[in-house]
């Protein structure tokens, strides 16, 4: 195997939880991410999945150095960027970048697409100021977007065309590494297909690697090489994507792939669905031993006490005490 | 005869920058105890259309152009504010999509849950906070009688959309519909709420009208099923001829665009434009210009209307009519 271009090495990101308005005093700490090892390779798409509050975008934020990591590190190309200066993260931006959510939200309203741009462009002086306005054409024409349409702002835009400019945002500088965090959530199945389309083919032609965030498994299974299941801020299960979502192992991924509804009306309606009882639990206070056993359908008592490591099992890495036994 | 017949709604809104026909010209019957899915992307006026059966349209800028909607010999449409009163929570309740921001934050559960019940039946305080635990307890909420007290921010959103249920559920209803209730949750708390949903038409027997974008949901939960483009209805259905013999090609590319329908790698299908813009309607189908089967015939005209294929199964486009698809 060849070198991971970005590692996550023990990654941690914990949030101190105050109380009081004057005198502060910490009363707990919300464990967002609790010790991730992660590897991804040049030219990989990574999905990552999970419910909400499970961490997986507190995980992408500490990875761009957006939030502060409490423990391990984070390597990009042999480089630590949680030991390294703020400048030194502004240089390794140029090879990490992000995609957000909600394209409404992530573009500046009063700057016109060439200004969202060409700033990246003009800040790491990529080129010279006289031929920014040929590299947003180009970088337009990347994404599918007409470049005469360059001088305007982004309510001009529909929600599609929004996420196409973020895209094109994120990718003015070459990155090696792109992190999309849940890209076609807020979009429409038909615009969805567009986008997901067009992810994929700028992995394939730009060499890029991709770590794609989403709760939605069939999105994930769609373009992800491997898929990393995540927990209450860990991962439960990791491995090719097919293996995994066709062929669950860990009890919280099978419920998870057996609560995707699917465009199927008789395979709906014969299939047995494992409905998880309750909600995942609070991160201030996650569950003894595994995080999962309050809802697992499997749990004995050993794993109220024991925490299950991430172990190879089955061409996967899992997380379960009873994986052998299921 | 159906509990509710809608014919010819429009419902238009009147802005500064023109007229849009957010719905425009849908019917549709409704039987007891029958599901009926409305799919649709945003704009296609599946809200709109709900909204204007509950009088839920802001006046202006939006007004019902024409139509009727015959809830058990009333019109929803055209009946006095006092008759519209007594059907609406009562014997018709709705869902809205977001758990948090369609529950009272200032108000205790309690006097959410038992509002409609105060308003709309006789019995004390003691009578409908009773049953209002009891309806608690059947959506599923644990500890019913001390939660009850909590202020919808103690709940998770899972649980508060348990609590609108409950709400909504409480007088018995004759219909129920349900706005994208399940979009803003995720996978595992949507499987329990589709399970409750169909758990509790099964006790009270009533009809639903179940909104939403995802035709995986609507696969497994509904009776019939129609699907909605630029204000109007484009293919309706029982729900397996709409799944295994969609006829209509937007029909056919919404299903094509799901990315579990198609084999890995592959490129995703995709819908060419965007949605047209509903202050400008265009001659002939709307989804013409987006449609890769269109000829002149179909840009030009009025809108096709929806023909019967065969028994309860309609749709909209010329091509498949004229036996051309």
């Amino acid at each position: 195997m060849s070198e991971p271009i970005l590692e996550l090495q023990d990654l941690q990101t914990h949030f101190p939880v105050q109380k009081g308005v004057l005198f502060k005093r910490t009363v707990g700490t919300v464990k967002a991410v609790d010790g991730v090892n992660l590897k991804v390779q040049p030219g990989e798409v990574l999905g990552l999945v999970g419910e909400s509050g499970c961490g997986k975008s507190t995980l992408a934020r500490t990875v761009m150095q957006l939030v502060p990591t409490t423990g391990g590190t984070v390597v990009l190309e042999g480089k630590n960027l949680t030991a390294s200066s703020s400048s030194d993260v502004l240089e390794v931006r140029r090879d990490l970048q992000m995609v957000f959510q909600d394209p409404y939200a992530s573009l500046n309203p009063r700057m016109t697409v060439f200004a969202t741009l060409a700033e990246p462009l003009l800040v790491h002086k990529v080129c010279k100021p006289a031929e920014v306005a040929a590299h947003v054409g180009e970088l337009m024409e990347t994404v599918g977007l007409a470049p005469r349409f360059m001088q305007k702002y982004p309510h001009e835009f529909s929600g599609g065309q929004r996420q196409r400019i973020a895209i094109a945002r994120a990718l003015a500088l070459r990155p090696k590494v792109v992190l999309a965090d849940e890209p076609v959530s807020a979009l429409d199945v038909s615009i969805q297909a567009q986008i997901l389309n067009l992810l994929a083919e700028l992995v394939r032609k730009m060499g890029l690697s991709l770590i794609f965030i989403a709760h939605d498994l069939s999105v994930v299974k769609h373009i992800s090489d491997r898929v990393a299941v995540m927990y209450l801020g860990k991962i439960v299960e990791l491995g090719p994507a097919n293996d995994v979502i066709d062929h669950p192992v860990h009890p919280y991924t099978r419920a998870l792939v057996s609560a995707i509804p699917t465009p199927n009306p008789d395979e709906e309606r014969s299939r047995k669905r494992i409905v998880l009882p309750g909600d995942p639990p609070s991160p201030i206070n996650p569950p003894s031993g595994c995080t999962f056993h309050p809802r697992c359908p499997h749990a004995i008592d050993a794993c109220k006490v024991e925490r299950p490591a991430l172990e190879e099992f089955n061409g996967r890495e899992v997380s379960c005490l009873r994986k052998a036994e299921l | 005869m159906s509990l509710l017949s809608v014919q010819d709604l429009r419902t238009y809104f009147h802005t500064r920058n023109g007229v849009y026909r957010a719905v425009d010209g849908v019917s549709f019957d409704l039987d007891r105890g029958e599901t009926l899915g409305i799919v649709g992307e945003s704009g296609s006026g599946k809200s709109v259309t709900c909204y204007s059966l509950m009088g839920l349209v802001p006046q202006p800028p939006g007004r019902i152009e024409s139509g009727t909607a015959i809830f058990d010999g009333v019109d929803l449409l055209h009946c006095t504010p006092a008759q519209a009163r007594s059907i609406r929570g009562k014997r018709i309740s709705m869902i809205f999509q977001d758990p948090m921001t369609s529950l009272n934050p200032y108000m205790r559960i309690s006097d959410q849950l038992i509002e409609p019940l105060m308003i709309h039946e006789d019995v004390s305080k003691a009578d409908a906070l009773k049953r209002a635990i009891e309806m608690l307890e059947a959506v599923g909420i644990n500890d019913a009688s001390s939660r009850i007290t909590f202020y919808p921010h103690e709940f998770s959103g899972g649980m508060r959309q348990r609590v609108m249920i409950a709400m909504a559920l409480i007088t018995k209803p004759e219909l129920l519909i349900a706005d994208e209730p399940t979009t803003a949750l995720d996978v595992t708390v949507q499987a329990q709420i589709l399970e409750l949903i169909q758990k509790m038409q099964a006790e009270i027997g009533m009809g639903v009208i179940f909104i939403t974008h995802d035709l995986g949901v609507v696969s497994g939960l509904c009776d019939r099923v129609q699907v909605m483009y630029a204000g109007r209805i484009v293919e309706t259905a029982d729900t397996r001829s709409l799944f295994y013999h969609p006829k209509h090609p937007y029909t056919l590319a919404l299903q094509k665009s799901i990315p579990s329908m198609q084999p890995k790698g592959s490129e995703l299908y995709t819908i060419q434009g965007l949605p047209p813009d509903l202050s400008k309607p265009a001659p002939g189908c709307s989804f013409a210009p987006r449609c890769e089967h269109a000829t002149d015939v179909c840009r030009t005209g009025s809108s096709p209307e929806l023909r019967t294929i065969k028994d309860g199964h309609q749709q909209s486009c010329l091509r498949v009519q004229a036996g051309e698809l």
